[in-house]
């Protein structure tokens, strides 16, 4: 990978840092206001299926992750296990497109 | 001081960065879902659940710590933002705890 394309990463790894904050903020006050008084599945579908605003919500938050996550496991690949190249690169593609495709399959799930 | 909150950062990223696909795989499972959730009531599990809540306040917190010395040029708060990236997993940590 060239410098720039090292650079076009970094700029995509604040960007979605960027928008996850927000995800991450919303996320933490959902998660500890649905585990109140245990969790079921009809519960959690009643309220979620067909829930427009936060299927776009989960959507972006999906999205976002799958560029961040792997731009940030390539950079530990390389400091830390001095990996590098495009078996790195590649794997890191991959791993961005797993995350993008089994996240919007969870998304579609519960809002769908 | 920074040099911890720097490696707790990169720690809890690669965690959840693995935990992900076991949430999306578990979400999508929908309707069928209730069968893993009764697994999640094992308290080792629930331990398990609150150390991901920490981890994602963790890396939240880290987060925002690297954003405003890059972006906002607030080098000399190095020490406040490490204290406010602590004290945001205490407050996440002991909202879970107490909602669980």
């Amino acid at each position: 990978m060239s410098y720039r394309s090292d650079t076009t990463l970094w700029i995509l790894q604040r960007v979605s840092a960027a928008v996850l904050a927000l995800c991450v903020a919303v996320h933490l006050f959902t998660i500890v206001y649905a585990v109140r008084g245990g969790l079921s599945a009809a519960e959690i579908l009643a309220r979620t299926k067909g829930n427009q605003a936060w299927l776009a919500f989960y959507s972006i938050f999906v999205l976002a992750v799958a560029v961040h996550a792997p731009i940030g496991l390539r950079a530990v690949a390389a400091e830390w296990l001095g990996w590098r190249g495009r078996s790195r690169d590649a794997c890191a593609f991959l791993f961005a497109a797993l995350l993008a495709w089994m996240g919007m399959r969870a998304v579609l799930a519960v809002f769908a | 001081m920074s040099r911890h909150v720097a490696l707790a950062h990169r720690i809890s990223g690669i965690a959840l960065a693995l935990f992900l696909p076991l949430h999306f795989w578990a979400l999508g499972l929908g309707l069928q879902m209730d069968g893993f959730l009764a697994w999640t009531e094992q308290p080792l599990v629930k331990a398990a659940e609150w150390g991901l809540v920490v981890l994602l306040a963790a890396h939240f917190g880290c987060g925002l710590r690297v954003l405003a010395i890059e972006f906002l040029d607030w080098h000399e708060w190095q020490k406040s933002l490490a204290a406010a990236a602590a004290a945001l997993v205490l407050a996440a940590g002991l909202a879970f705890a107490l909602a669980l």
